[in-house]
């Protein structure tokens, strides 16, 4: 997908300006910033939610081929098997295929043995691969995700970037904002550094953080903290 | 008459005997109070809802408008309800004045906009955290206030009820349109207040005991629907 010299006008600021950014087939594209650079904003353009100037290109249609985790992850008041299939209802999936692809897609998450449980009962780290399951339950070619492990300890960070890792591995396309280099360095093969609604940096992962250890910024980009 | 004392053993001896003429007015009230919430329920969360996830021109103006109609006086609505059924009025050819069927219409669009305005305070709530999420997931406006309405439920069960104690306490409509006949119109409400008019205070103390007892159980069912949403934590909080 591609965004060609869009700018995003909230609450008449220029949140983004002139963004020209494109997504590969198979990427994992990182966007860091500071609170407020435009990351989440740059998200929902790529998603659709945002009305913008410029042109937005999806290579394969509509938004139902994308999917998209927030940062606070959004779970109904009812079971986790209930989460799921709403969500495959919503995104039009045959009524037949839907138990089927729910408990795929509950077992990848490692949620399987819960799916009759109230989903609010679950900790901050399931509910977050709750909502990776119903975003991978319905077949996404793009998957983006705004600051997926923020609220997360150690653990259950561990496991979310562990199913993002296999998700990519298996070709699906990821754009994922974060605060982490640490976790940017583990998971992206993209850099995108934006600032004050632009676009700063657009390297592959090893030259960004070659450039930055050149630059005496980050000691190493294999997870040791900053 | 009798004194304060008196009519109140008098009262306790009609609640205790389950006294038939206080039992029929019981049940007509909660009849016409629980049909007029169940209509409006169906009507006023559709409409909130709507409200909420579907801007429109004028939407401002008609929240505005739907939150003055709160204030509503109930003796207006039923003189509304009156001219529109009695025999020179548009409907008057459905000959329901002076019916319970009159009673249910009026306190229909008496909590109504109680129903509406609470429903869309609700939705729009819910949906400043979760639009985005359920556009993502390709929902549509409507489907979105729907799903968010379901997730509040027991806020929607706390708003029914407001507007159940709402439509059983009131006595102005009802009065008007239904007329107070004994054993077809005469509701809690309207007994109460012909017998305290009557100076015969048995009956309007007994009614008057059971109307508490009724609308503190609808409270506490409220507060234990509000206990019930607060244990669910909300919007994905860990």
């Amino acid at each position: 997908m591609a965004l060609d010299h869009v700018d995003v006008q909230l609450g008449g600021v220029l949140a983004l300006r002139d963004i020209t950014l494109r997504v590969g087939r198979g990427e994992f594209l990182a966007l860091i910033g500071d609170n407020g650079s435009g990351k989440t904003t740059l998200l929902r353009a790529l998603h659709g939610l945002v009305g913008h100037t410029g042109s937005r290109t999806v290579a394969s249609g509509s938004r139902r081929t994308q999917a998209m985790v927030f940062q606070r992850p959004f779970i109904l008041r009812l079971s986790v098997w209930h989460n799921v299939v709403i969500a495959l209802w919503l995104a039009g999936v045959d009524r037949r295929e839907r138990p089927e692809r729910g408990a795929r897609a509950l077992q990848r998450a490692g949620l399987d043995a819960l799916r009759g449980r109230p989903a609010w009962t679950l900790s901050g780290g399931q509910q977050q691969r709750l909502a990776l399951a119903r975003a991978w339950a319905v077949g996404p070619e793009l998957l983006l995700l705004d600051e997926p492990t923020a609220n997360l300890d150690p653990a259950a960070r561990q496991e979310i970037e562990e199913l993002l890792a296999s998700f990519n591995r298996e070709g699906m396309t990821i754009v994922m904002s974060t605060h982490d280099l640490a976790q940017a360095g583990r998971l992206a093969t993209r850099i995108v550094q934006i600032d004050r609604g632009q676009v700063r940096t657009d390297l592959p992962a090893s030259r960004y953080f070659e450039r930055r250890r050149d630059a005496g910024a980050f000691p190493s980009a294999q997870g040791n903290p900053i | 008459m009798l004194d304060l004392t008196e009519s109140l053993g008098v009262a306790a001896g009609l609640i205790l005997h389950a006294d038939p003429v206080m039992l029929r007015t019981i049940w007509l009230s909660l009849v016409v109070s629980g049909s007029a919430c169940a209509i409006a329920s169906v009507v006023g969360l559709a409409a909130g809802g709507w409200l909420a996830s579907k801007p429109f021109p004028g939407r401002r103006i008609v929240v505005a408008g739907l939150h003055t109609l709160l204030a509503l006086p109930s003796v207006v609505v039923g003189l509304v309800v009156y001219l529109l059924l009695s025999r020179a009025g548009p409907l008057g050819a459905w000959g329901i004045l002076f019916t319970p069927g009159a009673m249910v219409i009026a306190q229909t669009i008496l909590v109504l906009p109680l129903l509406a305005a609470l429903s869309r305070q609700l939705v729009a709530d819910g949906l400043r955290q979760a639009g985005d999420p359920l556009r993502s997931m390709g929902a549509t406006p409507m489907v979105a206030g729907i799903l968010v309405l379901l997730h509040e439920r027991w806020a929607v069960a706390t708003i029914v009820l407001t507007a159940f104690g709402r439509a059983l306490s009131e006595v102005g409509a009802v009065m008007i349109v239904g007329g107070n006949i004994e054993g077809v119109t005469r509701v809690m409400t309207t007994s109460i207040a012909l017998e305290t008019s009557k100076g015969d205070l048995p009956l309007a103390l007994a009614l008057g005991v059971v109307l508490l007892a009724i609308v503190a159980t609808v409270n506490g069912m409220a507060i234990l629907a509000r206990r019930l949403q607060r244990g669910e934590s909300s919007w994905g909080e860990p």
